[in-house]
């Protein structure tokens, strides 16, 4: 009884803790009133203004394409780092090439943006290249920080197969680029799938690298919701988080279908 | 497969390392260099490190920058304040957080994956909104004030932003989920037989948790604490939204050093002993970890 008790005290207390902030906003993007705080009447008037706002909607497109260009970047590589560090055995210098796509896990943003940066400066004075700060420095530095994160996940999928596998396709003589095409792919395409989409939601959510980075004509998301947000509140921004999280649960709510037919079948 | 790999696919799978050499190594050597490099007005705002004139080549390289931010009790502070916030935080993540990751991972597989879901959701939406929502609560006319007075425990409505518990608070809540997710992970796969089997040769509750469940849980323990102390360390955004000029931070410092002031040797030169000061403890941790790892296996 007692431990039961202590069960249902924690959960309730940490999922309250985890969602009592959000459902407020929530809830006060639907106040109609400019002092996010006071409550004046029901209304879609912030969900309005949200949808006339040119500044937030480029942010929105240019966040979006960033963000699904350099996930697809950084799982290509990723992948090639995952292949490189757990199927070619004799690999010369293992633990350097592992030190070389783990460091960026552990190094804070703030420095990563702000050597990125001087980096892009040096470089454009030195060889004219990139010839100016703007989406094209932005997704450099995305792809260069999801990398890491993006092979980290294919690397323990693929060292938690079963090798037996590629090699019995080998002995049935099957070419090497079929193994990969109808062996290797579908087994780690699960793992390909969620470090494309860890590398999505990296890119979209980074605000401190792409500050660093960014140039004219290249504000993300983030940059425009944060100089809303800075000093005061914005009433349109409750209204953004609203909509930001309803897709956020709709889209774990499929994920979670998806799942239990499949373990159904 | 790899084996009949031919020579310009081995390269082919290269290319990722020069990239991160790129655009990770070579910018950090960089700021090396920016950091010895003495400050100058102009653009870019330091001298070169290498000039030619008629006495042939100079070198100007400088030690003052890190003279200088270690001789500026303002910088030493900043940095034992990120660290005394990442070690707080991290420890009350995990007092928080392991509770939670425990009980959802011994619910019943039908109520767990609701609850994983659930715990999820808040993890893939944005941080900087769940930081906001802070700020929204907060507030002196938001909500909470209005509970505390509506229930008379206080009488007017307090200030609770901009100070450095607003910031562990803001911390606390967006990091859980780092924290969480690796404890579920582990403590999942967690044969709950050993529970039973510990209780019934006799372990009390608590020896059966000492002994039993938390040294099974200890690299997810020790997988939560890297994803919550590392970035919270360089955290900028949390302290900027929420906190206020009570406390400052290394974060911060090196946003302001370098948009503000303008000053980049400084501003490099607190990156570079920063990675030394807050990255290499961690990485011994980790090798630590690994021969700790090697020997139990």
């Amino acid at each position: 009884m007692n431990k039961l008790f202590f069960k249902i005290f924690s959960l309730t207390i940490g999922f309250s803790f985890l969602y009592f902030p959000i459902l407020t906003l929530i809830a006060y993007s639907f106040n109609d009133n400019k002092r996010v705080m006071v409550w004046k009447g029901f209304s879609f008037r912030w969900y309005k203004e949200l949808f006339q706002n040119e500044q937030i909607l480029e942010a929105f497109y240019t966040s979006l394409k960033i963000a699904s260009l350099s996930a697809t970047f950084a799982t290509i590589m990723g992948v090639m780092i995952g292949f490189s560090l757990t199927r070619i055995s004799k690999i010369p210098a293992r633990p350097f090439f592992i030190f070389l796509s783990s460091s960026p896990l552990v190094m804070p943003e703030i420095i990563l943006g702000l050597s990125l940066l001087l980096f892009f400066i040096s470089s454009n004075h030195i060889i004219g290249f990139p010839s100016s700060k703007g989406q094209l420095t932005v997704l450099i530095s995305h792809i260069t920080f999801s990398v890491a994160f993006v092979a980290v996940i294919i690397q323990s999928r693929l060292s938690s197969y079963d090798k037996n596998i590629e090699e019995a396709a080998q002995d049935l003589g099957t070419i090497p680029n079929m193994i990969f095409w109808k062996v290797t792919a579908p087994v780690i395409l699960p793992a390909i799938l969620s470090g494309w989409l860890l590398a999505f939601t990296l890119s979209l959510d980074d605000l401190v690298v792409a500050s660093f980075t960014t140039g004219p004509g290249a504000n993300t998301l983030p940059i425009v919701v944060f100089s809303k947000v800075r000093l005061g509140l914005s009433p349109e921004v409750n209204a953004l988080s609203a909509i930001i999280m309803l897709i956020v649960i709709l889209a774990a709510i499929s994920i979670y279908l998806i799942n239990r037919s499949n373990i159904k079948k | 497969m790899i084996k009949n790999l031919k020579k310009q696919n081995v390269w082919f799978v290269f290319t990722p390392y020069l990239w991160l050499v790129l655009f990770f190594f070579v910018p950090l050597a960089l700021i090396f260099k920016i950091s010895i490099s003495v400050s100058e007005w102009g653009m870019p705002p330091y001298r070169d490190l290498f000039s030619f004139s008629e006495n042939g080549l100079k070198i100007n390289s400088t030690l003052g920058n890190y003279l200088f931010i270690f001789s500026d009790p303002f910088y030493i502070r900043s940095y034992l304040n990120s660290l005394s916030l990442a070690f707080t935080s991290t420890v009350l993540c995990l007092l928080i957080g392991y509770p939670i990751a425990f009980y959802v991972a011994k619910s019943k597989p039908s109520i767990r994956n609701i609850l994983l879901i659930m715990l999820i959701i808040p993890f893939w939406s944005s941080f900087l909104l769940r930081v906001y929502a802070w700020k929204v609560l907060l507030q002196g006319s938001g909500i909470i004030n209005s509970i505390l007075i509506h229930i008379g425990l206080i009488s007017e409505p307090i200030s609770m932003l901009h100070n450095h518990y607003a910031v562990i608070l803001g911390v606390v809540y967006t990091y859980l989920p780092f924290m969480i997710l690796p404890l579920y992970g582990y403590l999942v796969k967690f044969d709950l037989n050993l529970i039973d089997a510990s209780n019934d040769l006799g372990a009390k509750p608590l020896n059966t948790f000492v002994k039993v469940i938390l040294p099974l849980s200890l690299p997810g323990i020790v997988a939560g604490s890297m994803l919550v102390f590392i970035p919270v360390v360089g955290e900028y955004i949390i302290p900027e939204m929420l906190g206020g000029s009570d406390k400052l931070y290394f974060g911060k410092i090196i946003w302001d050093e370098f948009f503000v002031n303008r000053d980049w040797p400084i501003a490099s030169a607190l990156a570079m002993s920063g990675i030394v000061i807050l990255v290499f403890p961690i990485i011994i941790f980790q090798l630590m970890y690994a021969k700790y790892n090697f020997k139990n296996e």
